[in-house]
């Protein structure tokens, strides 16, 4: 006789495949970052019906009550990916600060290239290769 | 790197002293950045003056460029590593020989940057840091709990590199074009100076200390309050306790 929690964390997983299925194909959410909900949601799938396997798993984690161990399945998964967002979010806003540097750097070089004679010396223009040094007013 | 080069190979003023550009990281100084520029406008030999305006909310901008600095404008603000690392790019960029970071709220004495320019020049350093306490050890600080800040950083940066530096927190300090292109790419963004010592001084870089004079700043004004201190503190240990695991980043030359 197979536990509901084991119906309910199955239908759990189910729904979240469907979900990032349907995310996908409506071009909301990269495949990059949908590879560990499907890993997750596979997994919680598998723990749910084979009972065995969870059976083991919560014997060898301890755990006497064998359906909680899917809790601790599910909040594992759970920190796999959110720890996954932090790194993606820290390399963001590197990305992100490089991208403000660079956009600000060019924007100083455009203003001064728009008004010549003003800000930047006319030599300037006299056509030398490359980035040369302007001197300063 | 190619042929053997002077540190200054590519120096363009006259008697052979390196071009430098003046970095000034500004967060809503608009009362201050004025007087910084002209003050920095008046060395000689010249440096050019670069104000990195951080996102501020007041006139900063306009301010610093009507007395004579180019100014880049960040699009928001990212804290003052990101405003320095703007400046070292642009140094980069036009090719100076070194650039020197100057606070944007006139603590930093421009007269003292010819000082920091020859240390540079006489010495191997590739880092020339101005320090408040090479001379008198208890130098000045606002409070407490900053004078032990300031001394465990000391504690711990000489435990970690094997050399003394009496001033991490220092942020008046002249880098080579060596130091530049590293730091281009690897500079702290929070609280960058004491970590920054930390990470040079790993890879290779040399650091020395001249004996500067700063001016006192109104107790209102600091960008530290004491409560932030402490945070401040905790963060640069975690990040420099981090950097001491870290393998040295591999470089050219």
């Amino acid at each position: 006789m197979p536990h509901r929690i084991q119906f309910v964390s199955a239908a759990i997983g189910i729904l979240i495949l469907a979900a990032v299925f349907q995310l996908i194909r409506k071009n909301r959410l990269l495949e990059q970052y949908a590879l560990l909900w499907i890993a997750s949601a596979v997994l919680l799938l598998v723990v749910s019906v084979w009972r065995n396997l969870l059976e083991k798993l919560a014997a060898w984690a301890g755990i006497y009550y064998a359906p909680s161990a899917l809790f601790l399945v599910a909040v594992f998964c759970g920190m796999v990916i959110a720890m996954h967002f932090s790194v993606v979010i820290s390399q963001m806003k590197k990305q992100n600060h490089a991208l403000a540097q660079e956009v600000a750097l060019l924007r100083h070089e455009v203003d001064r290239m728009r008004k010549p004679g003003r800000g930047s010396n006319r030599a300037e223009s006299a056509g030398k290769a490359g980035r040369r040094k302007p001197v300063q007013p | 790197m190619a042929a053997k080069r002077t540190k200054f190979g590519r120096g363009t003023h006259a008697r052979g002293f390196p071009s430098v550009l003046a970095v000034v990281p500004a967060f809503n100084e608009a009362g201050a950045i004025a007087g910084v520029v002209r003050e920095l406008r008046g060395v000689r030999p010249r440096v050019d003056v670069l104000v990195v305006n951080d996102g501020s909310l007041d006139n900063t901008a306009e301010t610093a460029k009507r007395a004579g600095a180019w100014v880049v404008n960040l699009p928001f603000n990212l804290g003052i590593g990101g405003a320095v690392q703007t400046g070292f790019r642009f140094a980069l960029d036009h090719g100076y020989d070194a650039a020197v970071q100057v606070d944007g709220d006139g603590q930093h004495i421009p007269a003292e940057i010819p000082a920091l320019i020859a240390a540079l020049k006489s010495t191997r350093a590739d880092v020339v840091i101005g320090s408040r306490f090479l001379d008198e050890p208890q130098g000045y600080t606002t409070s407490p709990i900053r004078r032990i800040g300031v001394r465990v950083f000391t504690r711990v940066n000489s435990l970690v590199l094997g050399k003394k530096i009496t001033d991490n927190t220092s942020g008046f300090r002249i880098f080579d074009r060596r130091a530049l292109v590293f730091l281009s790419d690897h500079y702290p963004q929070d609280y960058p100076e004491p970590e920054s010592v930390i990470l040079l001084g790993r890879n290779g870089f040399v650091l020395e200390e001249i004996a500067v004079r700063m001016r006192e700043r109104g107790s209102g004004k600091s960008s530290i309050s004491t409560l932030r201190s402490i945070y401040y503190m905790v963060k640069v240990l975690l990040a420099i306790f981090i950097d001491v695991f870290k393998t040295p980043v591999e470089r050219e030359g």
